[in-house]
């Protein structure tokens, strides 16, 4: 009895307070900050002929950068950067926050709708995260910048697009800058050059060969590409240069940046996925691949399991430690367009939010952290830089096919978007569908319908 | 008969000291009490009727602001189409109606109430066992056995999801043992097979909740006089006798806190789900607590995030009201 009273109460009390909030404020709104833009999006920028270049000239400052180049190479490239621009610069102090990936990521959008934010911030290129910040005008347009500093001439166009989505959000690889890269990163072939010979196979040239090599080490009893799937992610770095060869570059490219105008139920499509599923039912990728976890998957390729391994750059450094000069690693062959083309892009891109304080200093900041000598520092640092890779790459090793490979499809090929950037909801979608083609829970017209539902409800809403 | 007639005095004596107890400046003991009383009688802040409640009140304060403030901003924020920051629209209940046809939302319900399955029920069954034959068997080690199957509740989730993904892994040391016995057919990627992935997760989570089941029983069960047990051997009673007539029905009360206790953590997981399989293959492992998580920091889908969360808090009451209202009437 004296329990329910209480309930009764405190449920009263429940209710009374909460009619109250409800009336006084609605979510977000106690937060509009000084962004001023609201949410016709589009954070202007100053026009080229408005802003000051040269560092020396502002006065004394300090600069606050949140980053998430926390892993031992970039954090060593960055430190350097930093140095020698405060070297250069005494006036300007960079104050440094730097975090992971996942904690800078969430945090985020808490800090761009607050007042006290950081100068220059590396944001995430996806419609979840760049584009939602275009959208709410929480970022500089940076295009009067690009236009001082001759960044479209130091930039390829495909590394640019990344960056690139218009005012209002919607169009994602076109439009105003927002933010520039330092890194670059592609997602190729690695194979164990050993095992290559044992089968009697060169690497492969085309796709039908590399299809044909598939089979060979199949019938040989060797695993022929290692996947580890069980984050569901990592099987869109094995789709994206396998969709290539059936979808011309266009169509890929219109939608992994979630532009309206493609489908992902076209035939290429439907083909690119039931090859997927042939490989994954038939045992190419390896018994369990949706049991396996990422990193579990590459050690064990280090040790001798599988003959290639379709994955990122970035985990080159790493199996070349145990793997050595066996270890090679190629751009995929050409495309369905005769161009090399392969999932990849940038690095986080460094951003300016639309309520920085010293917005010409982040500005010049960014310039000197991707200009032509910095790449020098992050090649000499392990990383591998975005632009004049190709010069830079090192004379053997891993790196060196992966700077070539960076390099060749950069410049001449087509650098795809990764296809998680399409909509908010795609990683989710794409992740799942994936693994339900690669277990051979989904027949690849389904999987293809679903892909298409997402994509097309978010390109119709947009 | 004095003994009762003691206990009966005392218990008289505090009652009658009940109502004036918190305001009474004096010693702690009856007799001081009684002195402090021979002073006057109560000044009227002592005697007034809102004095309790000012006493609660700086917890209540506490609770308020980190319980209910933040439940009853969930519940307005699930009224709401929100990405995290910038401007809101108001939708009213659409994103509870959004829920009700969501093919993700309703997997997650049902995957919750399997995880239930393994999170209570066989923890119960496994803890009462266990518990039945420490509490009577001269175990030798019997210390050790107890810290050794309570040792998964002091682990970090976190530690221990990551071990299974170990030992699940298709070249894991589980799939290992099966091919030794000659068992091919039942390996496999185990958090990766949309049928067993389930179950895999479910399983690390009896395995985690058996430890806390036995300890609770084990407690209840050491309350019980041996004379009982004594008496029912005398009658002829097996051990399978001794345990449903007394054992079992002795123990009524510590069943139900561990039901409540396990149905809570099996409602809520979130940190298994989110470091074995993230919900997959495909979302044969998604529950309630990783939509929470994924629709409101992954998708920016707040509104939708925190429906979620309201369903899922009234779930959890409403199946514990059940269990613990089942519990108090068969006692």
């Amino acid at each position: 009895m004296r329990r329910r009273t209480f309930l009764n109460t405190s449920a009263a009390l429940g209710g009374i307070s909460g009619i109250g909030l409800l009336a006084a404020c609605a979510p977000g709104s106690d937060q509009g900050g000084g962004t001023g833009n609201g949410s016709d999006g589009g954070g202007s920028g100053p026009s080229a002929g408005d802003i000051e270049t040269d560092p020396a000239a502002m006065g004394d400052l300090t600069l606050l950068m949140w980053d998430q180049e926390v892993r031992g190479a970039q954090n060593d490239a960055i430190e350097a950067l930093i140095e020698s621009f405060q070297d250069e610069y005494p006036n300007i102090t960079i104050e440094r926050v730097s975090q992971s990936f996942d904690d800078l990521q969430q945090q985020t959008g808490l800090a761009l709708s607050g007042n006290d934010v950081p100068d220059v911030l590396q944001v995430n290129n996806a419609r979840g995260d760049m584009g939602t910040f275009v959208e709410a005008g929480q970022l500089t347009d940076l295009t009067g910048y690009a236009e001082a500093y001759g960044w479209t001439d130091r930039f390829s166009e495909s590394v640019l697009g990344k960056m690139m989505y218009s005012p209002d959000g919607v169009t994602f690889g076109e439009g105003s800058l927002w933010g520039l890269p330092q890194t670059g990163e592609v997602c190729g072939i690695y194979y164990s050059a050993s095992k290559l010979e044992q089968l009697g196979v060169e690497p492969p040239t085309t796709w039908d060969e590399l299809f044909a090599l598939v089979q060979t080490a199949l019938d040989a009893d060797e695993l022929p590409i290692k996947l580890g799937n069980l984050e569901q992610w990592p099987a869109l770095h094995v789709f994206g240069p396998l969709q290539a060869n059936f979808v011309p570059s266009e169509e890929i490219i219109t939608l992994g940046m979630g532009n309206a105008g493609a489908e992902w139920t076209s035939d290429a499509n439907v083909e690119a996925l039931t090859k997927l599923a042939e490989w994954g039912t038939g045992g190419a990728l390896g018994d369990s691949p949706n049991g396996l976890a990422y990193d579990t998957a590459w050690p064990e390729f280090t040790e001798g399991s599988g003959v290639l391994l379709i994955g990122g750059s970035w985990l080159g450094p790493d199996m070349e430690g145990v793997m050595g000069e066996d270890l090679r690693f190629m751009a995929p062959p050409p495309g369905a367009d005769g161009k090399v083309a392969t999932t990849g892009g940038t690095g986080l891109p460094f951003a300016i939010p639309a309520n920085a304080a010293n917005a010409d200093a982040a500005a010049a900041f960014i310039d000197y952290i991707t200009s032509d000598t910095a790449m020098e520092l992050i090649a000499e640092n392990g990383g591998m830089p975005v632009n004049r890779t190709a010069e830079l790459a090192p004379d053997s090793g891993v790196n060196k096919d992966i700077y070539e490979a960076f390099d060749a499809v950069s410049t001449e090929g087509v650098l795809l978007p990764y296809l998680d950037y399409a909509t908010p909801s795609f990683a989710d979608t794409a992740g799942s569908t994936l693994q339900q083609v690669i277990g051979g829970q989904a027949e690849p017209a389904a999987a293809a319908e679903q892909l298409q539902t997402d994509y097309g409800d978010f390109t119709s809403e947009g | 008969m004095t003994a009762i007639a003691g206990a009966r005095a005392a218990r008289e004596g505090s009652d009658a000291s009940g109502p004036d107890g918190p305001g009474d400046a004096g010693g702690p003991g009856g007799r001081g009490r009684r002195t402090t009383r021979a002073g006057g009688p109560p000044s009227a802040v002592v005697r007034g009727r809102w004095t309790p409640y000012l006493f609660i009140l700086p917890a209540f304060l506490v609770y308020g602001a980190f319980s209910l403030y933040p439940l009853i901003r969930a519940a307005q924020f699930s009224l709401y189409e929100w990405s995290g920051f910038g401007a809101s629209t108001f939708v009213g209940l659409d994103n509870y109606i959004d829920l009700a046809s969501d093919p993700d939302f309703r997997a997650a319900i049902v995957n919750a109430l399997v995880l239930i399955f393994f999170y209570a029920v066989l923890p119960l069954i496994v803890g009462l066992v266990l518990a039945a034959i420490l509490r009577r068997g001269q175990v030798r080690g019997m210390g050790f056995f107890r810290t050794v199957i309570f040792l998964p509740q002091v682990i970090a989730l976190v530690v221990v999801a990551v071990a299974w993904r170990h030992i699940y892994a298709p070249s894991g040391p589980l799939n290992q043992a099966l091919r030794s016995l000659g068992l091919d057919s039942l390996a496999r990627g185990w958090l990766g097979d949309p049928g067993a992935a389930l179950p895999a997760v479910g399983f690390i989570g009896t395995w985690l909740q058996m430890g806390l089941v036995m300890l609770l029983l084990l407690a209840g069960m050491s309350r019980i006089p041996d004379e009982q047990f004594e008496a029912a051997r005398l009658d002829g009673a097996g051990p399978f006798q001794e345990f449903f007539a007394i054992t079992l029905p002795s123990v009524r009360g510590e069943i139900v806190v561990a039901l409540v206790l396990t149905i809570i953590a099996a409602l809520k997981t979130f940190d298994l789900v989110y470091m074995t399989t993230s919900g997959g293959p495909g979302n044969a492992t998604t529950v309630p607590s990783y939509e929470v998580y994924d629709r409101a920091f992954q998708l920016r889908e707040v509104g939708s995030g925190s429906a979620v969360a309201i369903v899922l808090t009234a779930l959890v009451f409403a199946i514990n009201l059940v269990v613990t209202r089942i519990g108090e009437r068969e006692s």
